[in-house]
Formats: structure tokens, sequence, C-alpha cells
């Protein structure tokens, strides 16, 4: 297993977890979508992962380099760096500081952009960038990390249908390369495409196949007031993507 | 050597290192850092002033000495970062004006600087700087470069504004002897606005170092074709690059309708 977590708790401050209960492991080449409502812990639980914040209770392991595609980095738009350069940071942590940029390292930025359909961007400024097109930069930019676990913080989040279908065959192909996936998302009907769903609210719900957790209860618990039925048995979600 | 082209040779050592640092300051957001940072260090100056000691000495002091109150007050929730800063660096200052009252070295040299009395000391410290700034900040370009473009994403984002504030106070020990308490900031902020015309981070690098170098000798030579102050010259000819350098930036993060946004793409 690639990750692992045992009654793992999450937060910002001892005694006081965001969220708690977490179980679920992970094998290599499995895809998880992480269900949770706003403040549900998946930004967290992220964290945490990364090793940015110290579990507040239980354990978890991480079997591999791990990168991850944040909702909001916030970068500067008027910073003076090109989309290739952007892509080329995923390999800054294997440079020493005294070498150049190897060029297979050049190669592999290229081939990034190549997948996410960026490679005659390569030179247009980052901030001149469309947003779904920075966020399909941002994931170049993990791929030339070349780590074996992802984590995307909700990736889909205020892209065009474009760079969305783009971003979903890339994920597909990362996984059937033999990557873990973890993605944070709002959209349940999507969630349906990954191996496993993992629900939080504060707690773990469920985690389990999409088949096992994508049901009306355990919906309903995650999401709570915020989740709508609609006609044919789909469900939906009222909330909207917010600003951390 | 005379008088001038020693001046000259000071503006244009440190311009070669206050350019590029110049360009880091603004891209991590620093210029504030800057400004507090060369005004609180006046106590430093005046007491070495006072003591006949040499300023350099005095100056590394002062900016120590300084940091640590402005780091101290940062913290200080009460009346927010930002405030404490303000009234601690408005405290040192003024602390520093009245210790200089019966210093060796007059006020306004330390103020404004006094660049027609570079010592060879000074210069000696002004060639140091311009070696030993642009290595460091090539040693740190691409944490700077992450720090800079997306905080979100750099691995020791502490070290890296560690590292650019230690070459800050350096710069500001080296450069205050020259331009003084007050005009050594045009030297750390100009620079890098000016540079902002090159479209790529290096060529903004190598831009504002050389903006920077060919302000200051322009500074040094108008002062002496016109007989006014050195180095209110040198920061005049620095902010008038600066103002060059602003261009129109292209309105962003506009909150357009949907249809217009179609319009866009079609």
């Amino acid at each position: 297993m690639l990750v692992r977590a045992e009654h793992l708790q999450a937060g910002y401050a001892p005694g006081q977890p965001v969220v708690r209960g977490v179980e679920f492991a992970v094998a290599a080449g499995q895809a998880v979508a992480v269900l949770a409502p706003n403040g549900g812990g998946k930004t967290t639980l992220f964290r945490t992962l990364l090793g940015e914040l110290p579990p507040l209770g239980g354990t978890f392991a991480v079997d591999g380099t791990i990168a991850a595609v944040h909702q909001h980095d916030h970068a500067r738009l008027d910073f003076p760096v090109s989309a290739l350069d952007v892509a080329l940071m995923g390999a800054y942590g294997r440079t020493p500081w005294w070498r150049r940029i190897a060029g297979a390292d050049r190669a592999a930025a290229r081939a990034a952009l190549d997948r996410v359909g960026l490679v005659d961007r390569e030179g247009t400024h980052f901030g001149s960038l469309s947003g779904g097109q920075r966020r399909r930069v941002m994931i170049a930019r993990a791929i030339v990390q070349d780590a074996r676990i992802l984590l995307l913080d909700e990736p889909f989040a205020g892209v065009d249908r474009a760079s969305e279908e783009r971003i979903l065959t890339v994920l597909e192909d990362l996984a059937a390369e033999g990557r873990t996936l973890l993605i944070a998302t709002h959209d349940v009907e999507q969630s349906r495409r990954w191996d496993r769903v993992l629900c939080l609210n504060g707690r773990q719900i469920a985690f389990g196949t999409p088949e096992e957790t994508l049901t009306a209860p355990t919906l309903a618990a995650t999401y709570g007031p915020e989740l709508v039925v609609l006609r044919e048995g789909r469900m939906g979600l009222t909330i909207q993507h917010h600003e951390h | 050597m005379t008088i001038r082209d020693r001046a000259l040779l000071e503006v244009v050592l440190l311009g070669a290192a206050c350019g590029p640092l110049s360009v880091w300051l603004l891209a991590n957001r620093q210029a504030y850092a800057a400004e507090s940072l060369a005004h609180a260090m006046l106590p430093g100056l005046a007491i070495a002033a006072a003591a006949g000691a040499p300023l350099l000495l005095g100056g590394s002091a002062g900016v120590v000495v300084a940091a640590l109150l402005i780091a101290l007050a940062a913290r200080d929730q009460r009346i927010g970062s930002e405030t404490a800063i303000a009234v601690t660096v408005t405290g040192l200052f003024g602390l520093g004006a009245l210790l200089a009252i019966d210093a060796e070295t007059p006020l306004g040299d330390l103020l404004f600087g006094d660049l027609l009395g570079v010592s060879d000391g000074d210069l000696i410290a002004a060639a140091a700087l311009a070696i030993v700034v642009p290595l460091t900040l090539a040693a740190v370009h691409r944490p700077l470069t992450v720090a800079a473009f997306a905080p979100a994403l750099a691995s020791r984002p502490a070290r890296t504004q560690a590292a650019l504030l230690a070459l800050l106070a350096a710069a500001i020990v080296v450069a205050v002897q020259g331009l003084g308490n007050l005009l050594v900031l045009a030297l750390l902020v100009a620079p890098g606005i000016a540079g902002r015309r090159a479209p790529r981070l290096p060529q903004q690098l190598v831009l504002a170092a050389l903006i920077a170098a060919a302000s200051g000798a322009a500074g040094v030579l108008a002062s002496d074709r016109l007989g006014t102050a050195a180095g209110a010259s040198v920061a005049l000819v620095l902010v008038a690059a600066a103002g060059a350098g602003l261009r129109r930036e292209p309105r962003r993060n506009v909150r357009r309708s949907p249809i217009e946004a179609l319009s866009d793409r079609a």
C-alpha cells in the first residue's frame, strides 16, 4: 500500500482535530475521490499527508515521493515566468543548487506540458493563461516531480470544460502508470470514475468502492443539507467553492 | 583617483549588488522590510559616529538590533504587526536622531550619506558586496523563484526569506555609508521597478543591475556638473528610472459576465 492511515486525526491545534477517525489504505495505481463539504477536512488531511501538519492522533504512512496540486496556490500572475518555467519547477527538488537544470528534465517538462495539452504554449507567460490552463500547468509541474503519489485539491474547480476533459484524461493515464491519486472534489457523479471514494465530514464517513459509498445515506451524512437529490436518483450539491 | 571617481566607483559597485537584490525584494514583497530596516538602524550609526567607531561596525550592530526589535514587534497581536513595526521603526529613528546630536559625523551625513567622502574601506566593502550578493542570489535563485511565484509551493520558505533578509541587511550596512539612512532605499527599490521592462526574470536581474549602476553614475555626474548633493542626485535619477520603467499593466481578476467571457474566447 502506498498510502495508509489508521485512526488518523488531522488539524491545526492540539486537541482540536478538523477531521478524525480516518482509516484507509490505497494501493499503487488506485485513484481515490475525496468527498467532503467545505470545512469537512479534505485540505487538512492533504496537508497532513504532505507533512505540513503533524498528525494530532493515529498514524499514517506514505510509501514514496508525494506531490500536490493545491486548489489555491496563490501564484503571482505578474511574476515573469513562462508555462515551461513553472513545469520545470518540478525538477528543482532533485537538482543541486550549483547545477543547471538537466536536459532530461527540460525534456520531461516539455513532455508533461504535452500531456496536459499545452506544449504549444510553453513560452507563454503563466499569468496570461486561462484559469484552466494554469491548473494544467500546475499538474504538469507535479508530473515533472515524478512523484508516485499525487494529491490534487479540487483540480476541476473553476476550469473550463475543455480543461476538465484534458485533466481527467491525464489523471486516468497517471493512475494507469501505477501512480496513486487522491483527488479532492465536490463532483459526486465524477467520483464514480475513480477506484475508491473517501467521504469526510469532520470524521470519516465512509471509504470504499463508488458502489459502496455513493449511496444516499452516506452522501447525506457527508454533505447534510447541502445535498440535493435530482431527478432519476442522481445527486448534486448546492455548495459553492470558497476561498480559504 | 579623484573624489568624483571614487564616488562613481562606489555607486557602480553598489548598483551591481543592489540592482538584482532589488528585483527579489520586490518579488517577495519586502520593500516595507527594506524601509523599516534601513531607518531603524540609525541608533547604531549614531552611536558609532559619537564614539568615533567605524560606521560599518555601528551599522552592523544597528541592523541586527533593529531586525530583532522589528521581529518582536511583528508578533504583537494587540495593535497588529504593521502598526507595531511602524511604531518601533519611528521610535528607533527618533532615538538615533537624538543620539546623533553630539556625534562627530553630522546627522545630515547619516541620513543622506556622503558619497564624496567614501573611504578605501567603503570601496572594499562595496566591492565585496558586489561579489557576494550576486553569487548568493545565484545560489538561491530556484528557491527564491518558487517563494516569489507561489509561496504555497516553496519547500522551506522561512529559510529562503531569511537568506534574502540577510542579504538586505548586508546591503543596507554597506550602502548606507554613501547614500545614508534615508536615500539608501532608492537603491533597494527603484532598480527592481525599472527592471520590470524586461519580460523574463534573468533579463530583469541583469537590467536592474545595469540600471542601478548607470543611474548611480548619472547621479554622481549630474551632481558634479550641477553642484547638487551627490546622494540626493543619485536617488532622484534612480527614482526617475523607476518611473520610466512603469508600464500600464492589463487589469487582472476583473469579474466579467459569462457573455463577455464567451465573446473573448470566440
